[in-house]
């Protein structure tokens, strides 16, 4: 760990913080910051709810063709038996039934439930991709500008500027297309995964650049530290300057960036379907559903309500946890 | 100042060219032809050839370009079939809506404006407000009422809040009529009561944002040395809070509502198809359907112009706002 001599209590924290199973003699327990997040964590009442929260929507995601089985209703069965003349949904609250738990889709005759289930999944995946791979793109750029400055970071720094000035709805509405087209041609069955991987990478895109941002800032704060010095003074590659000496100073801000930066892309994956962009309407999905839904605000307005309030406790529980997490790993904010 | 001045429109320019090259290219690689969708399937190959030459589809792409710049800031000719003599700021012809670009433009750009302006001044003042009072009441009633309010606006999304807006108050109630715009010059009352859920929908969002943020700032603030010493000297509450505190506090949420504004302005897409009003936002989503390329080429650029000119602004209002700021 360290050449220098430690004595006395300083000696005692280091040594029972490398074994925190062991019994604590001394009294005094050394943790290190990362324990240290995780116990305000546990102690975070908000936390702890909105984390059990998300793991069930998660299991609920994974688990969607299990459920399915049990449900024994698809995604894609569709009960025009049980629809009126008009193809409005027959009962109370647009078809609310023990067979049919949130009902059925007026016109198509979908059941509502299970699609929900389905349109979770592929949300959850998306914007779970989305942000892995934003976050990526982001450390890399990110901590090369701050880290290198110069020619590098201008580039960089300008090239945030432009994606920030591109209207990102009009230009992905624009880009899924052209994208689909070069790769099915003008009649190709264009598939459902392929739809969900055009979108991963228009959010790839455009979304790095606030990641990039924030790891350049704390790099840059960084870059005269004596450690970096040292480090460079023993002659440290770029990489291992990197990533061994700067990222591990740097992992709380990013992973609260990266916990909050997921119900931003489960929102932008909703607003992008509810314009019409890259799923087509047989793959579930919470923005088209809300969209075909305003078309019977009138006549069904039930319709509107279960995945309007599923994207809500979706979102509302990722970022009561994204603060609560800011809130354990940054003892000083002022929340 | 004139040298900072000078420098951010530079680089505001240069971000405006890059933003036009690239959409340039981009709408190029667009899926439909753009004059296969003009005329539909009974098209001779003449006329089609006919169309192409006119729109200039068939010189090479700098070209193009190249005139298309030159018509936004001198004006070009267009041939008899688009209209003839388009003036400066021309932004060409749709064959899709047949007319003159600048003309579909300067119809949906006030809607916009009407929908963004008194939902933004509405969202600051609510937000920043909130987040101020919080502040000062940490961990009160109202405190833990202002935090719960930001956290399920942060959460919540535009459609849906709009779409239950429109089933309350339009559908169930009739307290307002369908959304619809109407000019604020022909009939005030018609405007705002046409707009007003397009309005409260953006504004209960964003400002829950705001809330969030300016709390925070403000906090932090507070405890600095600077505030104390204020009131240390003896100056009153309201004078140090209102203008010591919010002063330097309010600097990064001028950052944001640079950024959200600018952006809002090039076209409220969602809102817009909310609540069925077709302002910039719906136009460039139909010009992007459509293949309608002149439009779709202009709306991206309108958009980007604003959040270029926004971010200019926000770097000059630093300095006002916040005296510790110098520009050079």
């Amino acid at each position: 760990m360290s050449l220098s001599p430690v004595e006395g209590v300083a000696l005692a924290e280091i040594e029972s913080g490398t074994d925190p199973g062991g019994p604590a003699t001394k009294g005094v327990v050394g943790r290190s910051p990362g324990q240290l997040a995780w116990l305000r964590l546990r102690r975070d009442r908000t936390a702890m709810v909105s984390g059990v929260l998300l793991v069930f929507f998660l299991l609920l995601g994974l688990a969607a063709p299990l459920i399915e089985m049990v449900y024994g209703i698809g995604p894609r069965e569709q009960f025009q038996n049980l629809l009126d003349g008009f193809g409005m949904p027959l009962g109370y609250a647009g078809g609310v039934s023990g067979e049919h738990w949130f009902g059925l889709e007026p016109g198509l005759g979908r059941d509502i439930f299970i699609r929900l289930i389905y349109g979770l999944r592929t949300s959850l995946f998306i914007a779970f991709a989305a942000a892995l791979i934003t976050a990526t793109i982001g450390i890399v750029l990110g901590a090369l500008a701050g880290y290198l400055g110069g020619w590098l970071d201008a580039v960089i720094n300008w090239i945030t500027d432009l994606t920030l000035a591109m209207p990102f709805l009009i230009i992905a509405l624009a880009l899924t297309p052209t994208i689909t087209l070069r790769f099915y041609g003008e009649r190709g069955q264009v598939s459902s995964a392929f739809g969900v991987g055009v979108l991963i990478a228009v959010f790839a895109i455009f979304g790095w650049t606030s990641t990039a941002r924030l790891v350049r800032g704390q790099v840059i704060a960084l870059r005269e530290r004596e450690f970096v010095e040292a480090a460079r003074a023993s002659g440290a590659g770029l990489g291992h300057m990197l990533f061994r000496q700067l990222l591990p100073n740097i992992w709380a801000p990013i992973l609260v960036s990266f916990s909050l930066a997921v119900p931003q892309f489960i929102t932008s994956e909703a607003a992008l379907s509810f314009i019409g962009v890259g799923l087509s309407d047989e793959t579930p999905s919470f923005g088209r559903m809300i969209y075909r839904s305003l078309d019977f605000l009138q006549t069904d307005p039930a319709y509107v309500f279960f995945p309007g309030i599923m994207i809500f406790a979706l979102v509302f529980a990722f970022n009561l946890f994204g603060d609560a997490l800011r809130d354990a790993l940054d003892p000083k904010s002022s929340r | 100042m004139a040298r900072f001045l000078l420098k951010r429109l530079f680089s505001a320019t240069l971000t405006l060219f890059a933003v036009s090259v690239l959409t340039f290219l981009m709408f190029f690689a667009l899926p439909r032809d753009p004059v296969s969708s003009i005329c539909s399937k009974n098209c001779n190959p003449e006329r089609l050839e006919r169309v192409r030459d006119d729109l200039g589809l068939n010189d090479p792409l700098i070209s193009q370009y190249a005139g298309y710049m030159k018509g936004i800031v001198t004006g070009r000719d267009l041939g008899s079939a688009q209209g003839g003599r388009c003036d400066a700021p021309c932004l060409g012809w749709s064959y899709v809506t047949n007319e003159a670009v600048s003309d579909t433009i300067a119809r949906v750009l006030p809607v916009t404006l009407s929908i963004v302006i008194p939902a933004a001044v509405l969202w600051l003042l609510l937000g920043v407000g909130l987040g101020m009072v919080s502040a000062l009441r940490r961990g009160t009633w109202l405190d833990r009422l202002a935090i719960g309010f930001s956290l399920t606006g942060a959460s919540l999304q535009l459609y849906f809040v709009g779409a239950v807006l429109l089933l309350v108050f339009v559908y169930n109630l009739r307290l307002l009529p369908v959304p619809s715009y109407t000019s604020i010059f022909d009939n005030p009352a018609k405007w705002a009561s046409g707009l007003v859920l397009a309005w409260v929908a953006l504004a209960f969002l964003f400002s829950a944002i705001y809330a969030r943020l300016s709390r925070a700032q403000m906090l932090e603030t507070l405890s600095e040395d600077f505030v104390r010493t204020a009131r240390a000297k003896g100056l009153a509450k309201p004078k140090v809070y209102g203008r010591h505190a919010l002063r330097a506090a309010i600097t990064p949420v001028v950052t944001i509502a640079g950024l959200d504004v600018g952006g809002a302005l090039g076209g409220t897409v969602i809102t817009e198809t909310t609540f069925g009003i077709q302002g910039l936002g719906r136009t460039a989503v139909d010009a992007v359907r459509s293949g309608d390329l002149p439009t779709i080429m202009a709306t991206v650029l309108i958009a980007a112009v604003f959040v270029v000119l926004a971010n200019v602004l926000v770097d000059l209002l630093y300095a006002a706002i916040d005296p510790r700021v110098r520009l050079r």
